[in-house]
């Protein structure tokens, strides 16, 4: 059942993912857009203590699915080295500062 | 990247594969069971990025950008997961585990960039009739 939901949820994460990030050109804008936004997401959904199953589904499915690691390092390892190290930079910055600011807006609701 | 226009078709296949990849990472982590360091996240994440960096050599065998749209984006992008990384790299600074959560962050973006470049050399190493041309 939970395994349903988690695939559930990544069924409309990952479609979303490909849609904002297919036409990403040499700095992926996109890919680092849905990164940041599924963290922060993951961070508002985990500080909101949901119960397991929409934890499996919006948490681990949606947002797991949406956000991509395998696309960010692919794109990173393809790219000159710059844009690499930029992108790199602002993928894990970014993400993890989306999620800590997501966990304080979700406290403050939850 | 893909000049392709967007057809309801390669979005059910991203959809199908995502939820696949999803239900299998929650396999492992459930497997896992709990551990203070997340290295069922930390696996999932190195052999994904090793898997789509080697993907290009593997859809030679179909040649089909659906196959590629199904296995890429979809399998290996729900597969894997930026949100769960940064969520634990979170929890762990927030009680008091500095140490592990600079060693999670560290270790995911070390090793998971290392696998795909890995992955993606060995994609791309030449065929013999491409070597002699």
């Amino acid at each position: 059942m939970t395994a349903l939901l988690v695939a559930l949820g990544a069924a409309v994460g990952a479609p979303l993912r490909y849609v904002l990030s297919r036409r990403d050109g040499v700095f992926p804008v996109g890919m680092l857009v849905v990164n940041v936004l599924g963290s922060g997401l993951f961070g508002v959904f985990a500080a909101l203590s949901l119960g397991e199953a929409w934890w499996a589904l919006l948490g681990t499915g949606f947002c797991g699915g949406f956000t991509s690691f395998s696309s960010f390092a692919v794109q990173s390892v393809t790219r000159p080295a710059r844009t690499a190290a930029a992108y790199v930079a602002a993928t894990t910055v970014l993400s993890i500062g989306a999620c800590a600011l997501g966990w304080v807006l979700g406290t403050g609701l939850g | 990247m893909s000049p392709r226009p967007l057809r309801a078709a390669d979005l059910l296949l991203v959809a199908a594969g995502g939820a696949a990849g999803a239900a299998a990472r929650h396999g492992i982590d459930v497997a896992a069971g709990d551990t203070l360091f997340p290295w069922a996240t930390l696996a999932v994440n190195v052999v994904g990025a090793f898997a789509l960096g080697l993907l290009p050599a593997i859809a030679v065998l179909g040649r089909s950008h659906r196959w590629s749209l199904l296995l890429g984006p979809g399998l290996l992008g729900g597969f894997t997961t930026v949100s769960a990384w940064a969520g634990q790299v979170r929890d762990l600074a927030a009680t008091g585990q500095a140490p592990l959560a600079g060693l999670h962050l560290a270790a995911t973006l070390g090793a998971g960039l290392l696998a795909a470049a890995i992955g993606q050399q060995l994609a791309h190493r030449p065929e013999p009739e491409e070597a002699t041309r």
